[in-house]
């Protein structure tokens, strides 16, 4: 087991120095430089002026000391500078992460919710009407865009109950009500977009299960449906289950990016779109980062958690 | 399992030849979701093909005299704030979500596929190697990989269609190499290498065409999410520009000012994606049940 996990580690650890690569590098694909994106806007900007800010950034340096300097900041937890803000990276983002924490958790345990009774259930009356229904349901929620099915959510709730919901972002302290609302809907935007994958295996995954003998054998005894499914099935056909959720983070994210931004959310999802439409890169650079380093921990937990739940998977060494 | 040589080395499309016409009528009574999925994709390819034919208006024509129009004869599916007619944009928007949507698609099930063909059939270091790059690529959600390129490339269609094909190589060399694995084993490629035949010929002539049906499968489910990636892009305003019509661009700033005032801004331009989605995810499970053996009864 200690074996595996330090495995496992050097691997996430490479992984994650192989994207910072990448990273940096697609962001100075961009055409022409920083600089001149930069203050695009600004109109004429003098080339000894250019010199200065360039030497200010430090990006008149070689690209391998940039990214060796990136890499010295991110091991020391330092996030740079926005250049938008002229405010340490962190200090901006510091207070996002809760929003888009408290939404990430909310989707989940609504994708969760939604998925797993479905899934149940489509496996149980496999090929019957209802069946049919569940699976068209849950293929619709992966077919809709999430920014679309937002915006239907604030446009029905405005025509049918003429209730605008708050536009600007109200603290849990401040109005738990209000802010209750405020992410519930979103989240459950998101819960139905994630709760396809999660609804999909639970089905392929029981039905698999649904076909052992130990289940045959719970059959024989003569205990009831329920049992058998909830008790003695699912445990076991949960295990994919728990994988997707962890794998589904990654996804999930995609979904956030677009939901903070119709909804308005001071999230760190939203923050990232704007970042990047203002070519605000150190905060591009590092948010992206930061995506990974999640995704690639939120993986290794999954792989660990597994190995808790399923005494039959023990890790080699 | 003991499986008759006889069976593994035909593939799906070598059976007796049946009329195209009874092998479509049979997909259809077994999987009547996915041929509605085939159908709505047909539909939108028929639309992309002749919007010319079906448009009421000039897609990009405004009207100043006529914004945020209600739905009436003269403009079926109302007017934007520009008074530009909604149908016929969505009519030209299928034109550009399906040129996006296919091109970025093949390109990165191509590129992923080579990839996956070489990683696969080499096998050792290369193999290797060749996963973890592909972890990392693959490590970065799909969106955000796309976001960020298609901010770096700049704004233009070909740029768009690079951006989303990116993220979909590491899925599709996966898909591939793993058919690929199984298929290396077989005996008529142990023949061929008995034959003295040349690796690169193996791979591409003998092992690539059996490797054709989770192809087709990963292409039709690709294309429902490249549509959709495509769609988000240019809600953003990192899409597809100006003059092209798109569905995403269609949904964004100026649909969610005015969504109260003219609901059917915001409504049927998300319609178009969602069915062009929801087609070709019905579609692409109904395929994978039906040309991927290893998945057949699993449900």
């Amino acid at each position: 087991m200690k074996t595996y996990v330090v495995q496992r580690l050097v691997i996430a650890l490479l992984t994650l120095l192989g994207m910072s690569m990448v990273i940096f590098t697609l962001l100075r694909l961009a055409p022409g430089d920083i600089v001149d994106i930069l203050f695009s806007t600004a109109g004429f900007v003098s080339p000894s002026e250019k010199q200065a800010i360039m030497k200010e950034l430090g990006i008149d340096r070689p690209y391998w000391v940039q990214y060796l300097d990136w890499l010295r900041q991110i091991v020391t937890g330092d996030l740079g500078k926005s250049y938008r803000y002229d405010q340490p990276a962190w200090q901006i983002i510091r207070p996002l992460v809760p929003v888009t924490l408290e939404l990430a958790a909310l989707s989940t345990l609504f994708a969760v919710l939604i998925g797993v009774p479905t899934g149940v259930v489509s496996a149980v009356r496999q090929d019957t009407t209802l069946d049919y229904v569940l699976r068209v349901f849950s293929l619709a929620g992966l077919s809709m865009p999430a920014f679309w099915l937002g915006m239907v959510i604030i446009l029905g709730l405005v025509t049918w109950f003429a209730w605008i919901p708050p536009l600007t972002y109200v603290g849990p302290t401040e109005d738990f009500k209000l802010h209750a609302v405020q992410f519930l809907l979103p989240a459950l935007a998101v819960g139905y977009r994630s709760s396809a994958l999660i609804m999909r295996i639970t089905r392929s995954s029981l039905l698999e299960v649904m076909r052992e003998d130990y289940i045959r054998t719970a059959w024989a005894k003569g205990q009831t449906g329920r049992i058998v499914i909830w008790r003695h099935a699912l445990k076991n056909a949960l295990l994919p289950v728990v994988t997707v959720i962890g794998i589904e983070f990654a996804f999930l994210i995609g979904g956030l990016v677009v939901t903070e931004t119709v909804f308005n959310l001071p999230g760190v999802a939203r923050f990232l779109v704007q970042a990047i439409l203002w070519r605000d890169y150190p905060i591009v650079q590092n948010l992206v980062m930061f995506i990974a380093i999640v995704v690639i921990l939120s993986n290794l937990l999954v792989d660990m958690l597994y190995g808790v739940l399923d005494p039959r998977v023990r890790y080699g060494g | 399992m003991a499986v008759r040589p006889a069976e593994i080395a035909v593939p799906a499309g070598a059976r007796p030849r049946a009329g195209t016409w009874s092998v479509l009528a049979r997909f259809a009574r077994k999987k009547p979701l996915g041929a509605a999925g085939g159908a709505l994709i047909l539909a939108m390819l028929l639309t992309a093909v002749f919007a010319e034919l079906l448009q009421t208006h000039d897609p990009i024509a405004t009207d100043a005299a006529y914004t945020l129009g209600a739905p009436t004869a003269e403009h079926w599916l109302g007017t934007d704030h520009l008074g530009r007619d909604i149908y016929s944009r969505i009519v030209h928007g299928a034109r550009v979500s399906l040129i996006v949507g296919v091109a970025s698609t093949l390109m990165g099930s191509v590129l992923g596929g080579i990839i996956g063909l070489l990683s696969g059939y080499l096998g050792g270091k290369t193999d290797l190697v060749t996963q973890r790059v592909l972890d990392i690529l693959q490590g970065l959600p799909l969106l955000v990989l796309a976001l960020v390129m298609s901010a770096a490339l700049g704004p233009a269609l070909h740029n768009v269609i690079i951006a989303i094909s990116i993220p979909i190589i590491p899925r599709a060399a996966r898909v591939i190499r793993s058919s690929v694995l199984s298929i290396r084993e077989m005996q008529y490629v142990e023949a061929a290498r008995a034959l003295g035949v040349r690796h690169l010929r193996i791979a591409f002539r003998h092992i690539l065409p059996n490797t054709m049906g989770p192809f087709i499968v990963l292409c039709t489910a690709q294309l429902g999410s490249a549509i959709l990636v495509e769609a988000t892009l240019s809600f953003l305003g990192l899409g597809v520009p100006e003059p092209y019509p798109s569905w995403g661009r269609m949904l964004s700033v100026s649909a969610a000012e005015y969504a109260q005032k003219a609901p059917h801004l915001v409504l049927f331009p998300g319609v178009a994606i969602s069915l062009a989605v929801f087609g070709s995810n019905l579609l692409g499970d109904a395929l994978r049940d039906t040309l991927d053996p290893r998945l057949r009864g699993a449900g």
